[in-house]
């Protein structure tokens, strides 16, 4: 495999609540690898970490345990002032573009903000003609650089919030749902652009999501979180084709498919919520929802395990 | 009611937001059948029309916005321009919505099986509490909310989404409708719980026989459990058909849009199928056909007036000049 961009090892992230001592574990001790040029897709349900790993990921939230590692370079501990050379190679595109974007702030602002705050171009001039290229390649036509974001639709304000992620030529970019507030004709735009982008600009993607047939689309590899663990990482045929961790296939099956002639496929249904990631379970984070569940499940958390090139955390796995 | 068999028909509503701006014409002249015994599927884009037609037979549409014309005949009483009083007495008895998002339909501050009770009580004013409190817990039950018992006396927040969205369930089934618009009831909610809240749904309809309109915008839904699908797009019908006649020869240019541009698992296409350009906006549409600006196969026809729903297939209706031709094509 090619070069690593990224890598973390274990690493959580907590949050204080308002009762004493007590917290809620978001990320619980992740290790994973983001290869340059790939697209890994973080994949789960509400609540289970995946924004706040994809946030913890490039320090837009402080790690509360563990180390990342940016082209073998460790910047956990780096100090504010350090961490800003490293910052503009790391930028994100967040899920809501109503909320995402000042309001107040004209088109060429927004695109602008980053290029002023690195001082990137010399002169106002400079930094409109800039503007004009970044939303050229995102395809917001040039002449309404001067509008500001109530005069555009979701699937453009999308498009302004990637072309001011991309304006630093960053190398990873943590997409955090992008699509999921977009109207299904509006986010086959947004997912070819952000395909094409990828190969333009030779960007690499954490694209957090939770609907797994657009992951099928643009991810390379797949990671599927629970409850702030990992619990299977692998490359997306192999994730499709044959899932190695139960709640994977779940996951898989519970997807409502476009086809009506798939109704009456036999499908096995998750019963039960997702515990509190304040009180967790012990052992196997999944095992009160798993129907494989043993003794060990309750009382060993598993081990992310290698079977082949695939990662995958459970006692029962048998690849 | 044209046919006996339905249990609601609407004929050419029209429901228009007068605005300063001008009249916004959301839901215009739609016709719309809902058989008993059937899940009827009306899915869209945002901002088509298909909650202003839910707001709509529920009486619940805000100013601006107004009936402007057309008819809904709910098991053969008229609700437009039916009085708020005889409206309320329907609504929540024998005609019941659950809305999308469960957190912010239910009341905050009341125990949810209390709201649950409300609505029982108030239609059948004769139960007792006590008695209407054992019905709420059966109904909490039977539609899979553990420990019903303690349930009933938790509040909204204490609840998680999936189980919210059962609450809201319960409540709108508490009183044995004969209709359920279920606007979006999955959307806020994760795969998993999606996929259990729709398999309840399709039990609770063979259980007791009653009709649902499913309004959505997840063809994955439609597929899943709808009997006949209505297609809207910027306030009309594009096409209806039944579900699995919907999916297999598909009519209208948008509806195949529509379909072509979920990405699909199986299937590693190198760039999706998109449809070019937006929605129109409805205080300039098009004096045409609503989608010939999006559309590949528009002509000086289709860009000049509106086609009208015609039958390609028995009950399968198409919006298009086109699809003559487009047949023709395709063979």
């Amino acid at each position: 495999m090619s070069e690593i961009l990224l890598e973390t090892k274990h690493l959580t992230k907590e949050f204080p609540t308002d009762r004493k001592g007590q917290v809620v574990h978001a990320v619980n001790d992740v290790t994973l690898r983001i290869y340059k040029g790939e697209t890994l897709a973080l994949v789960g349900e509400s609540g289970c970490g995946k924004s706040t790993l994809g946030r913890t990921l490039i320090r837009m939230l402080p790690a509360t345990g563990g180390q990342i590692f940016f082209k073998g370079q460790e910047i956990t501990s780096l100090s504010e002032k350090e961490f800003r050379a490293i910052r503009p190679k790391m930028q994100m595109v967040f899920q809501d573009p109503y909320a995402s974007l000042d309001p107040r702030m004209s088109v060429r602002d927004i695109i602008a903000e980053p290029l002023n705050t690195y001082k990137v171009c010399n002169s106002k001039k400079e930094t409109t003609l800039r503007v004009a290229e970044l939303m050229q390649s995102v395809g917001v036509p040039v002449e309404f650089i001067n509008r500001y974001p109530h005069q555009f639709s979701g699937g453009q304000r999308q498009r302004i919030g990637i072309a001011r992620a991309i304006a630093l030529h960053p190398e990873l970019i943590v997409c955090d749902e992008p699509v999921s507030a977009l109207d299904v004709s509006v986010q086959s735009q947004v997912l070819n652009l952000l395909k094409d982008l990828q190969q333009e600009f030779q960007l690499t993607y954490l694209f957090i999501g939770h609907d797994l047939s657009v992951i099928n689309f643009i991810a390379d590899r797949v990671c599927v979180m629970f409850l702030g663990c990992v619990c299977e990482i692998s490359r997306k045929e192999e994730i499709y084709e044959k899932p190695l961790h139960p709640y994977t296939s779940f996951l898989l099956d519970a997807i409502p498919q476009a086809d009506p002639h798939l109704r009456n496929k036999e499908r096995r249904l998750l019963s039960g919520e997702i515990p509190s990631p304040v009180d967790l379970p012990s052992g196997c984070c999944f095992h009160t929802r798993c129907p494989y569940a043993s003794e060990i499940c309750k009382k060993e958390r598993p081990a992310l395990k290698d079977y082949g090139g695939r990662l995958c955390a459970c006692h029962a796995c048998q690849p | 009611m044209e046919n006996e068999n339905n249990i609601l028909e609407i004929r050419g509503l029209q429901s228009y937001f007068f605005t300063e701006k001008g009249v916004v014409p959301a839901v215009d002249g739609l016709n719309l059948d809902i058989p008993k015994g059937k899940i009827v599927g009306l899915v869209g884009e945002s901002g088509c029309g298909k909650s202003m037609t839910a707001r709509s037979i529920m009486g619940l549409l805000k100013y601006p916005g107004k009936i402007a014309g057309g008819s809904i005949l709910f098991d053969n009483r008229e609700l437009v321009g039916c009085r708020n009083r005889e409206l309320r007495k329907l609504c929540g008895d024998d005609l019941s919505m659950i809305f999308q998002e469960p957190m912010t339909s239910l009341n905050p501050v009341l125990k949810v099986g209390r709201q649950v009770r409300g609505a029982l009580l108030t239609h059948n004013r004769s139960l007792s509490k006590e008695e209407a409190k054992r019905q709420v817990i059966e109904m909490f039950d039977r539609v899979g909310i553990p420990a019903p018992e303690k349930r009933y006396d938790c509040y909204p927040h204490e609840l998680s989404g999936g189980m919210r969205q059962r609450v809201m369930i319960a409540m709108a089934m508490i009183c044995k409708p004969k209709l359920l618009i279920a606007d979006e009831p999955t959307t806020a909610l994760d795969v998993t719980i999606e996929a259990q809240i729709l398999r309840l749904m399709k039990a609770l309809q063979q259980e007791t026989g009653m009709s649902i309109l499913i309004i959505t915008h997840n063809m994955g839904v439609v597929a899943e459990i709808c009997d006949y699908v209505y297609v809207m797009y910027a306030g009309q019908i594009m096409e209806q058909a039944e579900t699995f006649e919907l999916f297999d020869h598909t009519a209208h240019p948008y509806t195949q849009g529509l379909l072509a541009s979920i990405p699909r698992i199986g299937a590693n296409p190198e760039r999706l199928h998109t449809i070019p350009g937006v929605v129109p906006n409805l205080l300039h549409l098009p004096q045409g056909c609503t989608f010939c600006n999006r559309c590949a196969y528009a002509t000086e026809a289709c860009r000049q007036s509106r086609s009208e729903l015609q039958s390609v297939n028995g009950s399968h209706l198409v919006r298009c000049f086109r699809r003559e031709q487009r047949e023709e094509d395709a063979v």
